[in-house]
């Protein structure tokens, strides 16, 4: 009987070191459930879920303590990637945080730009370019279409232009195919 | 000549409607009053305009420069001035404008000096940049700039090298012609082609529809000094797709995702081997090009017609008819309809079909699939139309991939035999173009996380760089303004060494303003006049009056 519970307790304590090992040497780093809600959002980084930018947005999901319908930018689209990703009910975006909007660019109307440079400490992706007392520019390929810098503008230099449909933008519609008509 | 062909799978054999244009002679160049030359007459990125409104322009300058590597020069395509460089509306399905610049013309048709290109003695590089610059373009319907398509890969060669001259699609005679009456020049431009690639192994595909195209292709390659092999193929649409093509002549089969250069095999149109010829040995720029103008007109016929000549004048110069419905740029099976009839000719403008009902009914309405698996059957590409219909009816997108979407080269043969006819490609292109916009939403939206991380990494770095800053700056300080005060806190300072830094700092400061205060003494004030001297003292006066009331309380404070 001491030769069984022995071996037991063998048996414990290699499965127990194997497991303490592999608790430390195999650790995941960061959040994986936070990262592939992160991969989800529009990364335009606006804060209007009211966190400071989409990752800390897709930690407060994963961690429960936010909903999946405060991004605006994401759409109706999004929500529905994020229930499908946690298993949870689709639900309507909630308005408090916004409503989506046509995708936008930032424009500087470069005549009566000062050269603050508040609205380039605002913007979260870098996509302003210029110095104090130098005209500033919007490198319109970078612009994620936030708003941040609109607040920040002293003189109300920066408009949001919506991007307008051109050839490049273009897609092919949904078919539609035509009903009979029925007397 | 006996060659073992091979076969591809599916295809049809449809009525093919040639004979109507490939009799006639073909059409001289017609002058329009005005040109309107679209800057994206090619795949990747448009041309970049070099010229300004109201400069005159001759035939063949190039007006608009390749930018980036997948590109090509755009040129004007007669004499005249330009007149706009504006948003006009393009030959596209969307209907949507898009830059072009629009040259009046001045009837003269004056040519640019042109040399001709000694290929032999330039080297490949050398070639390809003035052919890039010539604006040439691959004619057979993807407009892929020719000089990318000359440049040979990592190995060095590709092995083979064909020319097709197929033609499969119904009403399209514009290749026919080209190869009946210019055959020797079409031969030159592959020798040309031959060089710069180091092909062994050179065919010609055309469909044995095509006799007298094939006899003079047969002609014209025996006076070549490369061996040439001109193929009649069987008449089968699409035997003219560039994939079923090589399937047929070669037996190959171009791997899923993967581009016939990775087997090491070329293809090129007839028409871009002509337009080689011209740049080449004319030193022409690509400006004109065979079109053929068809259906429902009086005089259905191939034109030689300039680059940026509205249809609706080809439809007019074959004699108009009543009843038009519609214009399609391209055949009946992959042709685009125009969104209006005045829209310009561009490099990619094979055919101008004019409908209408008789010749083209519209489709009764489409009724549920019934998955009688039709379209596979005649599917070229080896696909499941029914299966990539009904992921991308239900934005299955993902699904969709899996069956190897972008393998469909929209021939439309699904479409053509279904029996409830359900638009099918209309169904596969809307599927693409919305897997390519959000694959570049997808590709914007990691970029704009990358630049926030990478923002905040930045902040947090500068907080601690400044940190670092203002402790070194201290430290200095501290060591600078310590030895003077040694002796006189020696005592205070044992007790908080701290605190009396402090204060030595504050005591430097203290000391720094007030030597500042003193460089801001009044300046100019030697040599003054005497009346200067009596204002000056007057002021201070007032100062000092001004600044004894403020230490003074107020009147109402000294009498409550």
């Amino acid at each position: 009987m001491f030769a069984a519970i022995g071996v037991m307790i063998a048996i414990a304590v290699v499965i127990g070191v194997v497991l303490g090992w592999s608790a430390i040497r195999l650790k995941v780093e960061g959040d994986p459930l936070a990262e592939k809600i992160d991969a989800i959002l529009p990364q335009t980084q606006c804060g209007q879920c009211g966190y400071p930018g989409c990752k800390p947005y897709a930690a407060a999901i994963a961690a429960g303590d936010a909903d999946i319908n405060q991004c605006p930018p994401g759409g109706e689209d999004g929500v529905k990637k994020l229930a499908e990703l946690l298993g949870v009910e689709v639900k309507p975006l909630d308005e408090t945080h916004g409503t989506p909007k046509p995708k936008s660019v930032a424009i500087i109307d470069e005549q009566i730009c000062i050269g603050c440079t508040l609205c380039i400490q605002a913007c979260p992706v870098d996509a302003i370019v210029g110095a104090a007392k130098q005209m500033h520019t919007v490198v319109a390929a970078e612009c994620t279409g936030c708003e941040l810098c609109l607040p920040p503008c002293p003189v109300d230099c920066i408009a949001m232009v919506a991007i307008g449909q051109d050839l490049p933008h273009w897609k092919w519609r949904y078919p539609v195919i035509e009903l009979k008509q029925v007397a | 000549m006996n060659r073992e062909l091979f076969r591809f799978n599916g295809g049809l054999h449809l009525p093919d409607h040639k004979a109507e244009s490939n009799t006639r002679p073909i059409h001289p160049p017609i002058l329009p009053a005005r040109l309107v030359i679209s800057l994206r007459q090619h795949i990747g990125t448009p041309a970049k305009p070099i010229v300004s409104v109201g400069e005159r322009v001759l035939k063949g300058q190039m007006i608009a420069a390749a930018e980036g590597i997948i590109s090509a020069a755009v040129h004007a395509s007669s004499s005249g001035t330009v007149r706009a460089i504006d948003l006009q509306t393009v030959p596209h399905a969307s209907g949507l404008p898009d830059l072009c610049i629009t040259i009046e013309t001045d009837g003269l048709d004056q040519w640019v000096t042109r040399t001709p290109l000694d290929y032999h003695t330039l080297s490949p590089s050398e070639v390809r940049a003035q052919l890039r610059d010539l604006g040439l373009v691959g004619l057979g319907g993807a407009v892929f700039p020719g000089a990318v398509k000359l440049e040979v890969g990592t190995n060095g060669t590709y092995p083979t090298l064909i020319l097709n001259g197929a033609e499969c699609e119904p009403w399209i005679t514009c290749d026919d012609v080209l190869m009946r009456h210019h055959a020797a020049e079409i031969m030159q431009g592959l020798s040309v082609m031959h060089h710069l690639l180091g092909s062994t192994d050179i065919l010609i595909g055309i469909e044995d529809n095509k006799p007298e195209a094939l006899a003079a292709m047969r002609g014209a390659a025996a006076t070549l000094d490369v061996p040439v092999e001109v193929i009649a193929v069987p008449t089968r649409y699409p035997g003219g797709g560039a994939k079923q093509l090589i399937k047929t002549l070669t037996g190959k089969e171009v791997p899923s995702g993967k581009l016939s250069t990775d087997i090491g095999i070329q293809v090129f149109n007839v028409g871009t081997a002509f337009a080689l010829y011209r740049a080449i040995f004319k030193g022409e720029p690509l400006i004109s090009r065979m079109v053929t103008v068809s259906g429902h007109v009086q005089r259905p016929q191939n034109m030689e017609v300039l680059i940026g000549t509205p249809m609706v004048a080809l439809i007019q110069s074959a004699g108009e008819r009543d009843g038009r419905t519609g214009i399609l740029m391209g055949g009946p099976m992959m042709g685009v309809p125009m969104p209006r009839e005045d829209v310009p000719v561009v490099k990619a403008t094979n055919c101008v079909l004019v409908k209408s009902d008789a010749l083209f009914p519209s489709l009764p309405s489409a009724l549920p699939c019934i998955r009688c698996t039709r379209c596979a059957d005649a599917c070229p590409a080896d696909l499941q139309p029914q299966e990539l219909f009904r992921f991308a009816k239900s934005d299955d997108f993902g699904r969709a991939q899996e069956y190897h979407l972008f393998d469909c080269i929209e021939c439309g043969c699904c479409s053509y035999v279904c029996p409830s006819h359900i638009p099918l490609v209309d169904f596969y292109r809307y599927a693409k173009s919305e897997i390519w916009a959000r694959t570049k939403e997808k590709t914007a939206a990691d970029q704009a996380r990358e630049r926030h991380e990478f923002r905040l990494f930045r902040q947090t770095r500068e907080k601690s760089e400044k940190a670092d800053k203002l402790a070194a700056r201290a430290r200095t300080q501290r060591a600078a303004s310590s030895p003077p005060d040694e002796l006189a806190s020696a005592t205070a300072a044992s007790a908080d060494p701290e605190a009396d830094a402090k204060k030595a700092l504050i005591a430097a400061a203290i000391a720094r303003a007030q030597a500042k205060k003193a460089d801001a003494a009044p300046k100019n004030t030697d040599n003054l006049s005497a009346h200067t001297q009596q204002e000056i003292a007057e002021i201070e006066a007032r100062r000092a009056k001004i600044r004894a009331a403020a230490h003074q309380p107020l009147e109402q404070e000294k009498t409550p």
